[in-house]
């Protein structure tokens, strides 16, 4: 079997598996499910939320786990994606090229907006990228927080992100008012906007793991010197990846402003104790495994989870209230959760696994079986 | 001319703070290769037990700042507490990214700890006044003596702390573990325990550098630490981290970029232009200030 | 010198390199022409320069003094993948494997100089990408053959046994479709059942690819055995140069490693 058809399997039943799981949200979205309170309320804004958490910490586990390059300046490139976005369609809007938040030409506009939130968060990427990763280890992690902390900033000081030019308000709080307008979380609509862009970046990040440069940056993490020596070009493969996770970052961003209504940098910074804290993707993706982009999804929804926006909301009512204390002090249950994950399971939840649909009973197979064959081998040697 | 030295003096007074903090996490930077992100927690922890420990040492009629020594244990209790309990079991069989990740969770939780203790809370705590209003006028510049006293106690301890690690036994070990770990156990030096003693210094530091903090700003809550830390920690990494004297380095020109930019540039842009010299020397001097770049041995 | 002159253009030439450390000169005037298939060992005691001769060959040090040429090219301030392109793969002495990628990856990592799918073939997994990846896999299973390595593809790097991961360093450097193959101390720390393996293996590479080889090692028997020349090093000088039984008689080889 070719390397082609083997491969090609796999991608058929996922995007399958996929697409239903796309369809029966939409569906829901619309149908009398969909008109209800639980629907809009709850599950539609948990799934944003998840959205752009999810694609925050895969994007950040290619620089980190991938690439073994810890990045702190990711939620500042969230924040370049959410102001990019942001600003544009409230341009769009002023210019008139829609009146109210619906159709086909403010759904354009939407995917435009994210995009250039995107491709803007990219070149800044690029930018700091290219000096920043000439460092290693902690001295990166120094100089990527230096960065990140200049952005977020001078963002503040921008007299059109909000703090002295907006009219409306401070720190770009009404930004969102006259742009998408979503307005908050009882309003949040457009779900499929969310799920779309989501599996779409995770699925071309599973493509680029999984290519030559995949290949390239694992190299990178685990030896620098002899991937120079077996001809990576360790720079370029460094910056190219940096960015592109940058990108996904910007997107990110973009969803997430879309989802708020209002974004203030302040959401961004290191020192709020909210979840967009460049410190704290960098806890999902470690949690969940360096290595593998399951792990951050996983570690993603538990980060929200355990967002205090939500713990007083409806899925913590739905715990049985015995365990509905510990939601008091969510940060604290985390932080003692997170220090016992990586005592006894250093490696994260998932190490460097990767789930998928068609594989998951031949790799329990074939991991006790490798394991077996491991043992023997080093016995007979 | 006055806004200058006044700007100088306010200047040396946060980077005598920064550089106090600094040595905590240069010290044990140096010595397990940690960012101990926790440590910013750790001047939390010492401002909440400067004010709990007030009232008793008003009531003993001593003078207001003696509460810093019952503050210096605490610290120093919960630094080799966290220690103990969190970073030595993961430096045993995790890797040096699982022991930053510890490092943070630690910091969140010392964080979340306070907030869920009934007597701190989420709201910030006012401090009373530590050091006599009284103030000095040379000229046209006024020098408060909290400001002198910030200053002076700084410089104090940092020599203090020099010869220590300089002339006495402990230091020399200190030395010699951050040296080579393994070379020191052959040498008969307990290496557990001499980490152990290092977090016990450095979370006192903090404790120090919390009484500074509250003299100029007297409120205190729970997220404290955590931009006092960060800069510190740019401090640190500025002057060479693990350097002590490069700390101190770091520390008095951070204090001084900070609060030349405030008065002259925007304050708004303080803390940007702070990291920008840290930038900048990292690209240059990627090693710090006082650093020597080691390349990899191939 | 009893090089025998050839008349073609050395796949690797040096000229008066050389390379101080702050003062200190840690290997002066070396002087070497290497022809197409030829097996050169690279001997001396310990601290003679060896592997600081070979980080100068691979662009890690930038020399001081003299010039390396590859095919008549001078590589002046290039960096080590550069290096790499122009055709000069290395083995570390302390190995440097990509412990946690598979065996096969690890050999598919050195071939990524020679894929050209770019970001979008990757994204969209065009048919330029498939071809690519299937060529890459043909290969590097095939060069798993070579050093035996081909049933333990899918195992992770780190998990081998000490004398498999320096074969897989060899069949990495091999991936990068070299001119030159620069080992290092290949067979240090193995057996001599591991030895042999290692010199048949050297051979098969030999008698398949045609390249030249130069080699560091301490076992004298095997670099006696299987060198077609040797160049003796000491203090960072050129002491010997010559045919492995000129070598083994020279006084001032053995006072180099006897003493004097």
């Amino acid at each position: 079997m070719t390397l082609k058809k083997m491969n090609q399997k796999g991608f058929v039943v996922n995007t399958i598996v996929l697409a239903c799981l796309f369809f029966l949200l939409a569906l829901l979205s619309n149908t009398g499910a969909g008109k209800g309170n639980f629907f809009r309320l709850v599950l539609t804004p948990s799934l944003w939320q998840c959205g752009y958490l999810i694609i925050l910490a895969t994007s950040l586990n290619m620089v980190l786990g991938f690439m073994g390059q810890l990045s702190l300046c990711h939620c500042a490139f969230m924040a370049i994606g959410a102001y990019t976005a942001a600003l544009m369609s409230l341009a769009f809007q002023r210019a008139g090229v829609f009146k109210s938040p619906k159709g086909a030409v403010f759904i354009l506009i939407m995917f435009l907006s994210i995009l250039c939130g995107g491709l803007l968060a990219a070149a800044f990427g690029f930018i700091v990228g290219i000096p920043a990763l000439r460092l290693k280890g902690d001295y990166l992690a120094i100089i990527t927080l230096g960065f990140g902390m200049i952005i977020v900033n001078v963002i503040n000081n921008l007299p059109f992100c909000g703090q002295n030019g907006l009219a409306e308000g401070s720190a770009g709080s009404s930004l969102y008012k006259n742009g998408l307008g979503f307005g908050m979380k009882t309003k949040v609509t457009y779900l499929w906007v969310a799920i779309l862009l989501t599996i779409l970046a995770v699925v071309m990040m599973f493509k680029y793991v999984r290519s030559k440069f995949g290949r390239a940056i694992q190299a990178i993490r685990d030896d620098e010197i002899a991937a120079a020596a077996s001809g990576i070009n360790t720079a370029h493969y460094k910056v190219l990846t940096f960015a592109y996770s940058a990108f996904f970052a910007g997107i990110a961003g973009g969803l997430y402003a879309c989802a708020n209504g209002s974004i203030s940098t302040s959401s961004f910074a290191f020192t709020n104790g909210g979840i967009l804290n460049s410190t704290f993707v960098v806890v999902m993706v470690v949690l969940g495994g360096m290595g593998s982009l399951t792990g951050s999804i996983v570690a993603a929804v538990l980060m929200f989870f355990v967002n205090y926006e939500i713990k007083n909301g409806a899925w913590v009512a739905m715990l049985p209230s015995g365990i509905q204390g510990i939601f008091k002090y969510p940060m604290l249950v985390y932080a003692f959760v997170l220090i016992v994950v990586i005592l006894f399971r250093p490696k994260g939840i998932f190490g460097d696994y990767e789930f998928s649909l068609v594989h998951v009973r031949e790799d329990l197979a074939k991991h006790r079986a490798l394991k077996a064959q491991e043992k023997a081998e080093m016995k007979g040697v | 001319m006055t806004t200058f030295i006044q700007t100088l003096i306010v200047g040396l007074r946060l980077g005598s703070m920064y550089a106090l903090v600094a040595l905590g996490y240069t010290m044990v930077y140096g010595i397990i290769r940690l960012l101990n992100f926790a440590h910013g927690d750790f001047i939390m922890v010492g401002g909440y037990a400067i004010i709990f420990s007030v009232p008793a040492v008003k009531a003993m009629g001593l003078p207001i700042w003696v509460a810093v020594f019952p503050a210096i244990i605490v610290c120093a209790l919960v630094g080799m507490g966290t220690e103990l309990v969190a970073y030595r079991p993961v430096r045993k069989n995790g890797t040096a990214m699982s022991a930053l990740i510890t490092a943070i969770a630690m910091s969140l939780f010392l964080e979340n700890l306070a907030q869920a203790i009934p007597a701190i809370g989420p709201n910030p705590k006012v401090a009373t006044q530590i050091f006599p209003s009284s103030g000095i006028k040379i000229g046209k510049v006024t020098l408060d003596s909290s400001t002198i006293l910030t200053i002076i106690i700084g410089l104090a301890v940092m020599l203090g702390l020099y010869f220590f690690i300089q002339k006495t036994k402990i230091g020399r070990a200190m030395r010699c573990v951050s040296e080579d770990k393994e070379a020191a156990t052959l040498m008969g030096i307990n290496v557990n325990r001499t980490i152990l003693i290092t977090f016990g210094i450095g979370s006192g530091l903090a404790a120090v550098a919390s009484l500074m903090y509250i003299s100029a700003y007297p409120k205190v809550f729970t997220t404290l630490g955590v931009m006092l830390g960060l800069k510190a920690f740019v401090a640190a990494v500025l002057g060479g981290i693990g350097i002590i004297p490069g700390a101190m380095l770091g520390g008095i020109v951070i204090g001084l970029v900070e609060s030349f930019t405030m008065s002259y540039i925007s304050s708004s842009l303080s803390d940007a232009f702070v990291f920008l010299i840290l930038i900048v020397v990292l690209l240059i001097k990627p090693a710090g200030l006082l650093g020597k770049n080691v390349g990899e041995k191939v | 010198m009893t090089e025998k002159e050839r008349n073609e253009t050395p796949v690797l030439e040096t000229r008066g390199l050389g390379i101080s450390f702050g003062g200190l000169q840690a290997v002066s005037d070396f002087d070497i022409k290497i022809y197409k298939g030829e097996l050169i060992g690279l001997i001396g005691p310990n601290g003679a320069g060896k592997t600081t001769v070979f980080n100068m060959l691979t662009g890690v040090y930038k020399p001081t003094e003299g010039t390396v040429y590859l095919d008549g090219n001078a590589l002046n301030g290039k960096k080590p993948y550069e290096f790499v392109s122009a055709g000069v793969a290395r083995t570390f002495q302390n190995i440097r494997l990509f412990k946690d990628m598979s065996v096969i990856d690890n050999v598919k990592a050195a071939c990524t100089k020679d894929i050209t799918y770019n970001l979008f073939d990757a994204t969209f997994q065009t048919k330029k990408y498939w071809e690519a990846e299937q060529a890459v896999e043909d290969r590097a299973h095939e060069l798993l053959k070579i050093v035996n390595l081909d049933d333990k593809a899918s195992w992770k790097a780190s998990n081998l046994p000490y004398g498999a991961q320096r074969k897989l360093e060899i069949a990495r450097a091999l991936g990068t479709n070299m001119k030159i193959l620069l080992l290092d101390e290949p067979a240090a720390g193995m057996n001599p059942t591991e030895t042999d393996e290692l010199l048949s293996c050297i051979n098969t590479i030999r008698e398949k690819f045609g390249i030249a080889i130069l080699l560091i090692e301490h076992d004298m028997s095997l670099v006696m055995k299987v060198c077609e020349r040797i160049k003796v090093i000491d203090y960072g000088q050129t002491i010997a140069y010559g045919l492995p039984e000129e070598i083994a008689n020279d006084k001032r080889v053995i006072a180099a490693y006897l003493g004097t």
